[in-house]
């Protein structure tokens, strides 16, 4: 799990993770932030159905893939969150009018 | 009958070219008991063969293809007895969609003159059965034109299974040969590879793809192909929502989902082939023209995810159609190339049709109109 | 007049793309610096602008030193893209035909994706500093959630202060392992350990390199933060084999030290890093030619001394054309877009051979003792070429034993392989795959990686929306094109 560091700037940022009321910082992107919030898994894998979370935080890995905003199979890496943004977690295949 | 896997001494025939038609050609002549050796420039599978689309398809071809086409639908429906591998052939029908009124009325006048001609594989439907077969596909499409019994095939596996099989009954595989020479001396085909090696038997056959231009020429036969890079593009794993290879009338299209979830969009818009690289370049011009079609036909794409494109590089003749059948210069030679990007379907046939020719000097099928002399200077 | 929308695009705004675009736009090229990352630094400097993390002693001298960067950028003039996900580089469709008519310069059109929409730039010379990736570290229970690399933990730290918390590991070698661990220490992090799968025969085979390593700019420093570490962490050393273990999540990690009994550790999170390789997807999926770096175990880009690359008007600076670190890749950067400058006219080779004098030695210093890092912290084959139940295709699931059937059915390398298995075609794009697949194939035909070769990678290197693509702008030869069919 992750947590915090002590002495760290930005502004405490409102998003919701599956409908549930979280909390980022300013600066974080949604992948951190779901560490951040405890979640370390964030989506099962369409092959097997495994459990999979953020690997690589530089966008070249695609195992933190998740909903964001109704959009699926969006890098969480490599989105900043926003005030009431809804992040959802993935399972297996997305919707495809998703 | 030579003893399966045992491959000995000289082959009797030497098969230019590892793709399918290769592969097929030189597993038609194990199952004859006829010797061969494949020579193949990169890897068996490496261009269209490996990477093309996988339709399995009887919808929409040429007429002079209609025979050759049926036959091979018939291995196909039983192509693991053949090469022990599915393939991964499955059969949902493919189906061309007409978008206007117009383009329903070409289809029943297709369909019309595909009777007449004694082939009843292709029949029209209208909106509703159009919309049971494929839910997702655009309001504005008022039907279409369907051929049931096709479906669609994993292409690389495929190729890779005929090659298997072949192996299993004794035939050679070269990969790496790029042959540079074909002489004939004595009855006998000799073939010179770039890197030296020698290779002679009484028989040969050109199934080179985008290179049988130049075996050609070193035969004094005039095969005027061009080299065509088809784009292919597919997307991320989504749930299963379609089971037809859709088409469109009026436009390039194919689209289908495999077992897995991912969607392939092709249709045979063109990138580039530097055939002198092995190398294809992508366009994304027409890349982007196949993603309109896909955001006009299927509504429920438009937030798909495109994770990866390609092309691959194959030989397209001035008349659509393949050249099969002998050399019109040179004793014991054939060809089979110049599919024109719709050669995997035909691949299962087009190997048992040269294995014919080789072991009885004829073919049950009409090959006429594939002679390699229409294109005599 | 130019068809170019810019004279230049530099692609990465890491150490490299940072000096280089600098340098070219402020000696007068029109340039755009593009990036994926929402502000410049690439990864090693990853946040530099925006770093939440206040207390300057944490992230250490070697990551301020990048913010020395940004003050050129801007007085340069270059034109700053981030948000920029650029999925392909290539040749216009139309330029044979104008360029035998003689009515057109060369030009390379810039796919890229910007706030949801993807649009085509036209340039005249394109240089990627694509930097470097974790090199994979495929061992079983790598995917399970819990399990991060070290680059990642790192990249975490830099950009929202966030640190692991309960039972922590780390594992492999190299010197971002330590260094991470030495700033976590700094931060008042508890690690419960160090798993140091430095094989001991690299010592050996690393001592005749020493002497240059003597004289590098490392070695006061790395020795300190070695020893500081070392003081704090409980370290083991010698670790030959290692797992995660845990039922979708991270429960325990699994090692053996030298030839011993195994033993396990709880843990919550492992940190994997065994160096990093080049990041070529794009320089690949262009064409650009690549070998085999033996010394460095990997791929690399084939460039000449001044970042040229087999394609014409494409350039590459820094780690993405071969692992020489921050400050060599600057150098890199600046020797490439003085060869860009003369390459369009602005200077001839006199000026850009003298300009480039101080690069170079600043490249050569920057470069000293990297054999000698390179040989130590090799990892070592078991790591590499892992054992049959280990996925190594993260996307498709694939293990290392799927891909040696493949080979031992006819699939001689790495593009078979992916035909065939899949292997490769996720949306990684072999990313995470490909140094294992290349080495797996290798070690079970028994020939070099060199002669298996490597994945042929095609844009778009990074995933695009059908929509994105649907609504690229139009040409009159697009037009044509559809009524031709």
């Amino acid at each position: 799990m992750f947590r915090r560091l002590p002495d760290i700037a930005g502004d405490r940022v409102s998003f919701t993770i599956d409908g549930r009321p979280a909390e980022a910082r300013s600066g974080d992107n949604v992948a951190a932030a779901l560490l951040a919030n405890g979640i370390a898994a964030c989506r099962n894998t369409p092959v097997s159905g495994a459990p999979r979370g953020p690997y690589c935080m530089m966008g070249v890995c695609f195992d933190c893939l998740v909903t964001i905003d109704g959009t699926g199979n969006r890098q969480g890496c490599q989105v900043r969150v926003t005030p009431g943004m809804a992040v959802e977690t993935q399972d297996g295949k997305r919707e495809v009018e998703r | 009958m030579t003893a399966p896997g045992t491959p000995l001494g000289a082959p009797d025939v030497i098969v230019i070219g590892g793709g399918l038609h290769g592969c097929s050609t030189a597993l038609h002549l194990a199952l004859r008991g006829v010797r061969a050796l494949v020579l193949e420039k990169d890897h068996v599978g490496r261009h269209a063969s490996g990477v093309n689309a996988g339709g399995v398809r009887q919808l929409g071809r040429h007429t002079a293809e209609l025979p050759l086409t049926v036959a091979a639908m018939a291995l196909w429906r039983r192509i693991g007895d053949l090469v022990d591998d599915d393939c991964g052939f499955e059969s949902h029908g493919q189906i061309k969609v007409a978008e206007t009124e117009g383009e329903l009325a070409g289809a029943e006048a297709r369909a019309a003159e595909l009777r007449a001609l004694g082939f009843q594989h292709e029949e029209v439907i209208g909106q509703a059965e159009l919309r049971d077969l494929v839910p997702a596909i655009a309001d504005h499409c008022v039907g279409a034109l369907i051929s049931r019994g096709d479906g669609a095939a994993i292409p690389f596996r495929t190729t890779f299974a005929f090659r298997r099989k072949a192996q299993a009954l004794g035939v050679r595989f070269q990969e790496g040969a790029t042959v540079a020479r074909v002489t004939r001396s004595g009855g006998v085909w000799s073939v010179e590879t770039t890197d030296g090696d020698r290779h002679a038997a009484p028989i040969l056959v050109n199934c080179a793809g985008a290179w049988a231009d130049r075996v050609a020429a070193q035969l004094g036969e005039r095969a005027p192909l061009e080299v065509i890079a088809p784009m292919l593009m597919i997307t991320a794993r989504v749930p299963p929502f379609i089971k037809p290879v859709v088409g469109a009338c009026g436009r390039t299209l194919s689209f289908k989902q495999f077992p897995n979830g991912t969607v392939l969009i092709g249709g045979g818009l063109l990138g580039r082939a530097v055939r002198d690289e092995n190398r294809t370049e992508l366009d994304f011009s027409q890349v982007s023209v196949n993603a309109r079609t896909v955001w006009d036909l299927f509504p429920v794409m438009r937030g798909a995810t495109i994770v990866r494109s390609w092309a691959g590089i194959e030989a397209r003749m001035p008349d659509q159609i393949p050249v099969i059948g002998p050399s019109a210069t040179q004793p014991d030679v054939f060809h089979a190339f110049g599919f024109s990007a719709h050669g995997f379907q035909l691949g299962p046939i087009v190997g048992r049709i040269i294995a014919d020719l080789i072991a009885t000097g004829r073919s049950d099928l009409p090959i006429a109109p594939f002679h390699i002399g229409r294109f005599a200077a | 007049m130019s068809a170019a929308d810019f004279d230049l695009a530099v692609i990465g705004s890491g150490p490299a793309g940072l000096a280089a675009a600098a340098l070219a736009a402020s000696r007068g090229l029109s340039t755009v610096l593009l990036d994926e990352q929402p502000e410049a630094g690439g990864q090693i400097y990853r946040a530099i602008t925006d770093t939440p993390v206040r207390d300057r002693r944490v992230l250490g001298p070697d990551y301020w030193r990048g913010a020395e960067l940004l003050g050129p950028l801007r007085d340069s003039g270059a034109v700053h893209w981030p948000g920029s996900t650029v999925w392909s580089v290539a040749r216009p469709r139309d330029e044979d035909a104008a360029a035998a008519a003689g009515t057109s310069e060369r030009t390379l059109q810039i796919g890229l994706s910007r706030d949801g929409a993807a649009s085509m730039l036209t340039v005249r010379h394109v240089l990627m500093a694509t930097g470097a990736l974790e090199r994979p570290f495929p061992i079983p229970g790598w995917t399970l959630p819990g399990v991060l690399g070290a680059g990642a933990a790192q990249i975490l730290l830099k950009t929202s202060g966030l640190a692991p918390s309960g039972r922590v590991a780390l594992a492999g070698t190299g010197p971002l392992l330590w260094l991470l661990a030495w700033q976590y220490l700094r931060a008042g992090v508890a690690l419960d350990v160090i798993l140091d799968t430095t094989p001991r025969a690299n010592w050996r085979a690393a001592l005749p390199l020493l002497p240059g390593f003597l004289r590098s700019p490392y070695l006061g420093k790395g020795a300190k933060l070695l020893l500081d570490v070392r003081r704090k962490v409980k370290v083991v050393d010698n670790v030959t084999a290692l797992r995660a273990v845990g039922e979708g999540q991270l429960a325990a990690v699994v090692y053996r030290r030298g030839d011993e009994e195994e033993r396990s550790l709880a843990a919550d999170t492992l940190l994997l890093h065994h160096g990093v390789v080049p990041n070529l997807n794009l320089a690949n999926a262009t064409g650009c030619a690549q070998q085999w770096d033996e010394g460095q175990r990997c791929w690399r880009p084939t460039t000449d001394d001044w970042g040229a690359t087999s394609v014409e008007g494409v350039s590459l600076a820094g780690d993405g054309a071969g692992i020489g670190g921050a400050v060599a890749a600057e150098q890199a950067g600046r020797i490439a877009a003085l060869d860009i400058l003369r390459r369009l006219g602005r200077i001839d080779r006199a000026e850009r051979d003298a300009a480039a004098i101080p690069h170079r030695e600043g490249l050569e210093r920057a470069l000293r003792g990297r054999a000698f890092l390179d040989t130590l912290y090799r990892p070592s084959a078991a790591f590499r070429v892992p054992a049959d139940d280990t996925i190594v295709c993260r996307c498709e699931e694939i293990t290392a034993g799927a891909v040696r059937e493949a080979v031992r059915l006819g699939c001689s390398g790495p593009n078979q392989a992916k035909s065939f298995l899949r292997c490769g075609m996720g949306p990684c794009q072999g990313r995470l795959c490909g140094p294992t697949v290349t080495e797996v194939i290798a070690a079970e035909r028994g020939v070099s990686p060199a002669e298996v070769g490597y994945y042929r990678l095609r844009p778009p290197v990074k995933p695009i929306t059908l929509a994105e693509l649907a609504a690229l702008p139009k040409t009159e030869a697009d037009v044509n094109a559809v009524q031709k069919h």
